[in-house]
């Protein structure tokens, strides 16, 4: 604020301030802003700027406002496919926020109780699938599944269930709830180890205090740490939105880019990266593929958005 | 808190086993099978190799058919130089931010903050076509350009929060005594942020070593593949020999297995660190 005030009373000192830029400030920043800049922002800024664009036959573009977002939307070769990846993006964002976010909560519960014998061995393994590629995981479960090998079938047996098994990765009614679970069962490292830190954070005189005027297990649970790690399962929240709607890697490796079948494992990342290219008939579009970014880009930017302004702002941190 | 009463413990470490029985089993059947021939990974897949079983036929099909150790050598270099740009450039400029009040340091502050949330892959686009332009297509470079401007914005507010701490009477007397601030910073600074590396490098060198998308949309061929798509092309090739998929499978997650089990100590306790912030 003194900045302001000053700016607008002595105008010749605001000038004499920046020709003195300290040089040494430069030097330290320019590395970090010159990569970043050139490597980052100006990409996302240039992709932008070509979805307003479109190209013909002899490679020539032109400006053509917002008709590329038109057709994306409207045009029946077009629109199928995104409402289908968004569709299919949402139900992948649900079952990770439920099933992911839920298991890692219940992990991060277990691994905080007082004294627990061999946490860090806990710990160490059942963060060891988040480490490996996705890539790699992919065609783990790939092959897990394979009827072929019939190992999952063989285990389901052995606990009774061998009934329900089926070609999951390969039937159109299966194939997304599948794909979804086996990132569910990388990434639940994540959520567990952020909310395993924010619980072991609560000092124990607040559970003591809890206990003492008579609090069970139960009520501590709902009534004092759940309020307590809510900022954390926020971060856990918007950390597992970004990672969602820029998933590619584990559908590519398992489904390839065609997202079969039948597109019944189609998300955004896959559907931008068939746009950008191309597949079988179709050839790729630079300025449809920035389009899709752009998309995908708008719809990022208002889950951070609602994050930071519709639930980060409402929770209290606690520090104590 | 109160301690559960015993049946509760065992019921508490019954649940946790079970569930690390299955987030490590699959990754262990992979690696048992690896070392199998054919014919055992079919009729039992669930016992480890013997003396009759063992082959290692599906690791010499690996070294025979794709260029593995290439791969290998690419990935640790794009790895390798990514992360000790990031840390370098990135502490350069969380001290110009967190030690020096200047104008417009809270806006380059933001700025740089923008990477942490919008990810760099929706830029893919004009980031392909720029490196058509610069001639660096199957290049490892286009891959730590891409990668160090990926990982910085994370760097700079992890390293900031360090350097923070750190107690000002060092630099002020160093400077009482005439010390340029590029020695404050190189002796003096960089030394004592040894600790936020293992940090930095939890957040940036995995999603660098396992990425599939930049290498395949920049460096797909020429022998400059990294050990991610190396592995997806070479099953996609060869899906039906179950003994190369295997052994390929084994040498793209044991490198990791070996680092992270050395390693893991530091790697959780930088994640809850990061997380406690």
């Amino acid at each position: 604020m003194s900045d302001i005030t000053a700016l607008g009373v002595q105008p010749a000192e605001r000038v004499f301030a920046r020709s003195r830029f300290p040089l040494h400030i430069a030097v330290f920043l320019a590395p970090a802003l010159v990569i970043y800049t050139v490597f980052s922002i100006y990409p996302l800024v240039d992709t932008i700027r070509l979805s307003f664009y479109s190209g013909d036959e002899t490679g020539a573009r032109h400006f053509s406002g917002l008709s590329n977002f038109y057709t994306l939307l409207t045009d029946p070769a077009w629109s199928g496919h995104f409402w289908n990846a968004l569709k299919n993006n949402l139900i992948f964002f649900s079952i990770h926020m439920v099933v992911q976010n839920g298991i890692g909560l219940g992990l991060a519960m277990l691994l905080s109780l007082p004294r627990l014998t061999g946490g860090s061995v806990y710990r160490t393994l059942l963060f060891l699938p988040t480490m490996l590629s996705v890539v790699i995981i992919g065609f783990i479960w790939q092959l897990m599944l394979n009827p072929l090998w019939g190992i999952a079938e063989k285990i389901l047996d052995a606990v009774g269930l061998g009934s329900f098994f089926g070609p999951w990765l390969g039937q159109e009614s299966t194939a997304l709830i599948t794909v979804s679970l086996i990132s569910v069962w990388q990434f639940v490292g994540i959520p567990m180890m952020l909310i395993y830190a924010a619980l072991l954070n609560i000092p124990d005189d607040l559970l003591d205090a809890a206990t003492v005027d008579g609090a069970g297990p139960f009520s501590v649970f709902w009534f004092v740490r759940l309020p307590l790690i809510l900022p954390t399962l926020g971060v856990v929240s918007i950390l597992t939105f970004v990672a969602n709607f820029n998933a590619f890697d584990l559908i590519y490796a398992v489904k390839g880019a065609l997202a079969g079948p039948n597109f019944s494992t189609d998300i955004l990342g896959t559907f931008f990266y068939r746009t950008f290219f191309g597949y079988q008939l179709q050839v790729g579009s630079p300025t449809m593929g920035a389009t899709v970014a752009t998309a995908m880009l708008i719809i990022i930017l208002i889950g951070v958005l609602i994050y930071l302004f519709g639930v980060q702002r409402r929770l209290q941190r606690h520090t104590f | 808190m109160r301690p559960l009463a015993r049946p509760g413990r065992i019921a508490v470490h019954i649940a946790l086993i079970l569930y690390t029985i299955l987030a490590v089993g699959p990754i262990a059947l992979i690696l048992i099978n690896a070392f199998k021939t054919r014919r055992a990974i079919f009729s039992d897949p669930l016992g480890f190799p013997d003396a009759r079983t063992f082959t290692t036929i599906g690791f010499d099909q690996v070294f025979a058919k794709s260029d593995f150790g290439l791969y290998f050598v690419n990935s640790l270099t794009v790895t390798v130089i990514s992360l000790g740009l990031i840390i370098l450039i990135g502490a350069m400029a969380a001290w110009a931010l967190t030690e020096y009040r200047f104008r417009g340091n809270t806006i380059i502050a933001l700025y740089m903050a923008i990477g942490i949330m919008v990810p760099i892959r929706l830029g893919s686009v004009s980031i392909l076509r720029m490196m058509v332009d610069l001639n660096l297509v199957n290049t490892l470079t286009a891959l730590i350009l891409v990668y160090v401007a990926q990982g910085l914005p994370l760097a700079i507010l992890i390293l900031g929060e360090f350097i923070q701490q750190i107690p000002k009477d060092l630099r002020d007397a160093a400077r009482c005594d005439g010390v340029s601030e590029y020695r404050i910073f190189g002796s003096i600074i960089l030394p004592l942020i040894t600790p936020a590396i293992a940090t930095v490098a939890v957040f940036t060198m995995v999603p660098i070593w396992n990425d599939l998308w930049f290498p395949l949309i920049l460096a797909p061929g020429d022998g400059k593949q990294t050990v991610t798509l190396g592995v997806q092309q070479f099953i996609g090739q060869y899906v039906t020999d179950w003994n190369a998929v295997l052994a390929s499978l084994t040498l793209a997650i044991a490198p990791i297995l070996v680092l992270y089990l050395f390693f893991s100590r530091y790697l959780v306790r930088g994640l809850t660190a990061g997380a406690v912030k």
